[in-house]
């Protein structure tokens, strides 16, 4: 609904004003504008933990990392930590890693396997299905003491698609995938880079800090507005090292076709024809002619089992897939997993893996891996320049009083079609979080 | 100097020193010149430091041409990332020669890299350095660079856009 404001009046306390204005979107007027406080006020982070993060399903991992009964990972899941695992019949699990005697984080290691986790204050160990089974000195336990009463918890709901395994800390949350709507088509894709339909997380993980609001890189991540300017390095590195860069379309600014759309519930992707070169499967000379067979091989493969059209628009497209409110799948120079926490207004955690078919032969594999450098993780030639602009963007909206308004229009008189550097799938990522915000929930 | 037996461990400081130096001078070209044709640079990922890069994700993997073209990138005013230039002090310490064989040496150090960037707080990069430096008519050169942070994850650390 459009809403019309004093755009001088001071908008953003989320607590103390009874209505205040985040988003302004007005379609006839085509207006949308994003209130900056939103990404500096401590109160709508606190909100956002209660509104957005409590009630959307959350991403934990990737089945693939914990392979056999009793592997397991711990992680740090919206502030809980969790025991991300295996069960004794080779369930994936997520149990809340805080032992229920007196709260001590029961898991310690970041990964292993494990018989029994158990918890060192005062010894209650808890078994690989999560239930408590010692107890020390249990006797001095009232009759009404039932271990069978004091397993790890759970969260609410869990649940995985395509290997993907989400949470939801809201019982009563829609089931996984009517929520993720539109995006399974385009994890679909993904996947398919497999024969046998199967990815995996490759071991290494990028695990780092920016010091900026979370939404911040939420629109960085699909946003390709910014790609001529943040990575003229790396485009001329491309150009430098022989891959063919066509001019732009006119009207374009970048060498390929792409486009940019929403798919349901704040989600959203950018889908391009792809200039860069792809593991699977389009080789450019940086991977060396050694591994062009490879490459071929691949594509071969591609089409045999998928048709041409298929093949193509797994291998001749990048999307990076956003999927709300703090995942990317982008399938890119290399498939990276990105999700990312709020640790503050103006910081964020972000865990960084890379995603390979399983079946990949060791030289597809280490140009996978290579691939993924030239432009991602915080050693890259392009993510360092992201984080330098979120980064530079945070340490701007101290003037957030002073200049309250970002300008999110671009496309917005545009019939139809948008391009990846217009922005309405930013848009619908900002009506998605306005809606949530202003959705009251028992606290 | 024909033969690494020979070499002697301040000989190996020294030129590490001056390979600090020149890092820390933003000489990069002249950082370059220090490499054999060869040169491979690396940083694994915090979790998982002493693996392969091939079949490992690392925050850093170069051979020699990547490497020359991150020197490319940091030299041009759009490697934003290092628009200003960090400022660093490499603290480099317990220099060991692990083992000697022909040409080739095997050398550890600690490192100690403190960052400073506009208004950022300090961070320093703590770790230690694997070399493999090999002697070429007479000259040591660095055939091996791997630098590996003994923090649990970059964490606050952020990027690592500058050569550590």
């Amino acid at each position: 609904m459009a809403r019309r404001i004093d755009t001088g009046r001071r908008s953003c306390d989320a607590y103390g004003m009874a209505d205040p204005v985040w988003v302004i979107n007005e379609p006839e007027a085509m207006r949308f504008r994003v209130n900056r406080s939103t990404l500096v006020d401590p109160q709508v982070l606190e909100l956002e933990r209660r509104r957005i993060f409590d009630v959307c399903w959350i991403y934990v991992g990737h089945e693939s990392e914990v392979r056999a009964p009793g592997d397991f990972k711990t992680r740090i899941v919206c502030d809980r930590p969790v025991i991300f695992c295996r069960d004794s019949k080779s369930q994936v699990r997520v149990f809340l890693n805080t032992c229920r005697h007196r709260g001590s984080i029961v898991c310690r290691e970041a990964e292993g396997n494990a018989k029994s986790h158990t918890c060192f204050y005062h010894g209650w160990s808890y078994n690989r299905d999560g239930e408590l089974d010692g107890v020390p000195g249990q006797d001095a336990y009232p009759p009404n003491f039932k271990k069978s009463d004091f397993g790890l918890k759970e969260p609410p709901r869990v649940a995985s698609y395509r290997g993907f395994v989400f949470l939801n800390f809201d019982p009563n949350a829609v089931p996984l995938e009517d929520y993720l709507a539109g995006a399974k088509e385009y994890i679909d894709i993904v996947i398919d880079q497999s024969p046998s339909g199967q990815m995996e997380v490759i071991q290494g993980l990028q695990d780092y800090d920016i010091r900026a609001n979370w939404k911040l890189l939420a629109e960085n991540s699909f946003d390709d507005y910014h790609l001529i300017s943040v990575h003229a390095s790396w485009l001329s590195y491309l150009k430098d090292s022989g891959v063919e860069m066509k001019r732009p379309e006119r009207g374009h600014l970048l060498p390929g076709h792409g486009i940019g759309k929403p798919l349901g519930n704040g989600h959203g992707c950018t889908d391009n024809v792809n200039f860069r070169g792809r593991p699977v499967a389009c080789w450019i000379p940086i991977y060396g002619e050694a591994a062009k067979p490879e490459i071929e091989r691949i594509r071969a493969e591609l089409v045999a089992r998928l048709g041409e059209a298929r093949a193509a628009r797994v291998a001749d497209t990048n999307r990076n897939l956003y999927i709300f409110p703090n995942l990317f799948i982008n399938d890119g120079s290399s498939v990276t997993i990105r999700t990312f926490y709020p640790m503050g207004t103006d910081r964020m955690r972000v865990l960084a893996w890379a995603l390979g078919p399983k079946e990949e032969s060791a030289v597809a594999r280490a140009v996978r891996l290579d691939s993924f450098l030239t432009f991602y993780g915080p050693g890259g030639f392009a993510t360092p320049d992201d984080i330098e602009v979120l980064e530079t963007i945070q340490a701007g909206l101290g003037t957030y009083r002073e200049v309250p308004w970002m300008e999110v229009t671009r496309g917005m008189a545009k019939e139809g079609e948008q391009l990846n550097t217009d922005e309405w799938h930013l848009r619908a990522l900002w009506e998605q979080w306005d809606k949530l915000m202003r959705t009251e929930r028992p606290s | 100097m024909k033969n690494s037996a020979e070499i002697t461990r301040q000989q190996v400081e020294d030129f590490l020193y001056e390979e600090a130096a020149l890092l820390d001078a933003w000489r990069l070209d002249d950082w370059l010149e220090l490499l054999t044709d060869d040169a491979v640079y690396r940083v694994p990922s915090n979790d998982r430091p002493n693996s392969s890069s091939g079949d490992t994700l690392f925050i850093i993997a170069d051979d020699i041409n990547r490497i020359c073209a991150r020197v490319t990138r940091l030299k041009k005013k759009d490697a934003h990332a290092e628009d200003p230039r960090s400022r660093t002090r490499r603290l480099l310490t317990n220099v060991r020669i692990v083992s000697s064989n022909g040409a080739a040496l095997e050398v550890e150090a600690n490192f100690s890299v403190h960052r400073f960037r506009r208004n950022d707080g300090i961070r320093v990069y703590v770790g230690h350095y694997r070399y493999g430096l090999r002697l070429m008519a007479g000259k040591l050169k660095i055939a091996r660079r791997e630098a590996v942070i003994d923090s649990m994850e970059l964490g606050a650390l952020g990027s690592i856009s500058f050569i550590l």
